[in-house]
């Protein structure tokens, strides 16, 4: 994958990771170059985290092997722990302590240089939007700030790689985007490689590549464009009154595979625009509404897994629902 | 959102970066890492009024509502002693119990939070958390029972250089121990409420079967065993006999406050008894740096 010839700065072979029955992680490889913005793409639970915990050392795989920034995770663990930063999913602040104490922390931890300290400090808090805000206690920020101090702490060593699991979740939107312009200043800034996890498509396209993931193995692993080109059809969604009888009418007459999704009818054609004046003339089941777009990368990750990712959470919820209810019944019994 | 402009504003915006290196972990950067842990544990006690008063109410409630209640009842068996002068040694031990006590939740605390990770992933060795845990706990406790030493004079205790270096050499050996004990229970449970109940269901038992409140002679068998067994009794008793030293009381009324305590009829002495709470410390420091290290 290192197109430039240089070491890569993640390479994963076969990974995988049990947990007692379940298999998280059912055999990942890939590699990611050095300078890469390299994004894990999948719903809930789909092994997402579980991967990036074993990158970071901070799990141990069941079998095979991973190096990040030349070492192995497994057993060269402090030499990976030098070369990373990790913003996770769940806030790691100390809400006590200033945001610039909590920078400080992190430092003499992580042993840098005395004499680096201070400037290296204001540069990440500035490099955030933070550096006038360094003496109150984090515990005062709002949610934006939080995670742009923890990028901040997370890049406090300059590490080789960057990981940031889910760094926008929880967010609105237009924090997510800033936190992004933020995100994309700092690997222009420094020689980093960011390996970063997210559920939300349009996320996925601040990536150089993307590897899409569906329960615990990878199905797709290209830049956002490319992906996006080999789906190559455009979406067609319909609102009908009878949808059984339409999907099996597109089948019949067009020769069409359509699902149902969120609702609707959609299916992937060439040529979606010319082909909807056909659709009405040919169908025979009446159409209340049509809609018709460029494949997304919503696509890309149906056409990989034949749901959208906002069904897949559903499923994953209703799957964690069903479990529950079985214990609790399991319980009362 | 001030996200565009403060990119813009930003000085010095070509310059290129400061690059800072991670070394390879040594004994300097270890003693460094524990240094910080132990920092933090100040930092965030000072930031902490409202703690700093609770760990301090319930100590001031034994010694002066309970001193003063039982005074009346007791004042025959005491020998002309006040009550209060004679709690005052186990006093002095159980608030630094309560503030180490607190200071280990705050692992607790650091795993529901997050915080813990940020420690747990820095290249550091697991230990050296752990140490910096309980020497910061041992620290923030005995700032406390400062307090209380002052608090001498109130009950006919007066200041003395060699007592008060005693009693809070003493302290910091029980806090440091008693954090120890709680960073190993810490380490285990992952919801404060349950630490806080263990503690309870360990901490009073600990306390109540000491001596802290009573001589430990002549009681009944079986609450001599348990006594014995009470890591706190070794810290309170050379406690107890440091204070006795300094204060004017008829020798019978020393030997019924200040038996001091036996083991098959053997007075140990103050310094193997302080040598027990410090050997217990450092064991159970030892259990939790090895659970510490197991976790994931």
């Amino acid at each position: 994958m290192s197109s430039n010839g240089a070491t890569p700065a993640i390479v994963v072979d076969g990974l995988t990771k049990h947990f007692d029955e379940v298999q998280a992680v059912r055999g990942v490889d890939f590699e990611v170059a050095p300078g890469e913005v390299f994004g894990f793409l999948g719903p809930n639970g789909a092994g997402k985290t579980t991967t990036i915990n074993m990158l970071c050392t901070l799990a141990k795989p069941t079998s095979g092997a991973a190096t990040v920034a030349g070492h192995d995770v497994v057993s060269e663990r402090d030499d990976v722990r030098r070369n990373i930063g990790l913003v996770f999913q769940d806030p790691t602040l100390d809400n006590y302590l200033s945001g610039e104490e909590n920078l400080k922390l992190h430092a003499e931890l992580y042993g840098l240089q005395r004499d680096l300290v201070k400037p290296r400090m204001r540069e990440v808090l500035e490099m955030v939007g933070l550096w006038e805000r360094k003496d109150s206690p984090a515990g005062t920020y709002s949610g934006g700030m939080r995670r742009r101090l923890e990028i901040a702490r997370g890049m406090m060593h300059s590490p080789r790689v960057l990981f940031l699991d889910e760094p926008t979740i929880g967010l609105d939107p237009q924090t997510r985007r800033s936190i992004w312009t933020y995100i994309r200043e700092l690997k222009e800034r420094e020689e980093i490689t960011i390996f970063m996890t997210t559920h939300y498509m349009d996320e996925a396209e601040w990536c150089d590549r993307i590897a899409i993931m569906d329960h615990g193995e990878i199905v797709a692993l290209d830049a956002p464009d490319r992906l996006k080109a080999e789906v190559g059809k455009d979406r067609v969604t319909i609102h009908t009154e009878d949808d059984g009888a339409a999907i099996a009418a597109l089948k019949e007459r067009f020769g069409i595979e359509a699902m149902m999704a969120e609702g609707a009818v959609t299916f992937g054609v060439p040529g979606g625009e010319e082909f909807v004046p056909r659709l009405f003339a040919g169908l025979g089941v009446p159409i209340e509404g049509v809609s018709v777009h460029r494949p997304t990368l919503d696509d890309v990750f149906m056409s990989y897994t034949g749901t959208t990712i906002r069904d897949a959470e559903e499923d994953a919820a209703k799957n964690r629902n069903r479990m529950m209810m079985q214990m609790m019944h399991g319980a009362r019994r | 959102m001030s996200a565009a402009t403060t990119a813009v504003e930003r000085p010095g915006a070509q310059a290129p970066p400061v690059r800072v290196h991670v070394p390879p972990h040594s004994i300097a950067s270890e003693l460094r890492a524990i240094r910080i842990v132990w920092r933090r544990d100040l930092i965030r006690f000072k930031a902490d009024r409202i703690r700093i008063a609770a760990t301090f109410v319930q100590p001031l409630l034994f010694l002066f509502v309970l001193g003063s209640g039982l005074q009346q009842l007791s004042s025959a068996g005491t020998h002309g002693v006040n009550l209060k002068t004679f709690i005052y040694p186990g006093i002095l031990c159980i608030s630094v119990m309560f503030t180490a006590m607190f200071s280990a939740a705050s692992i607790v605390w650091d795993r529901e939070f997050g915080f813990l990770r940020e420690m747990m992933v820095a290249p550091v060795r697991r230990s050296s958390i752990v140490i910096g845990k309980c020497l910061g706990g041992a620290t923030v406790a005995c700032s406390q029972g400062v307090i209380m030493i002052l608090l001498g004079p109130l009950v006919h205790v007066d200041y003395n250089v060699l007592l008060i270096l005693g009693i809070f050499g003493l302290q910091l050996l029980l806090a440091f121990a008693i954090t120890a004990f709680g960073v190993m229970i810490a380490i285990r449970i992952k919801q404060m409420q349950a630490f806080f109940g263990v503690m309870q269901m360990i901490v009073m038992p600990m306390f109540f079967i000491s001596g802290a409140l009573f001589p430990a002679s002549g009681l009944p068998g079986w609450l001599t065993v348990l006594n014995r067994i009470d890591p706190l009794t070794y810290a309170v008793d050379p406690m107890r006999r440091l204070v006795f030293d300094h204060i004017h009381v008829s020798p019978v009324a020393r030997h019924v406050l200040d038996p001091g305590v036996t083991w098959w009829g053997w007075h140990v002495p103050a310094l193997l008894e302080a040598a027990v709470v410090l050997a217990l410390g450092l064991l159970m420091m030892g259990i939790a740096i090895w659970e510490f290290s197991a976790t994931e």
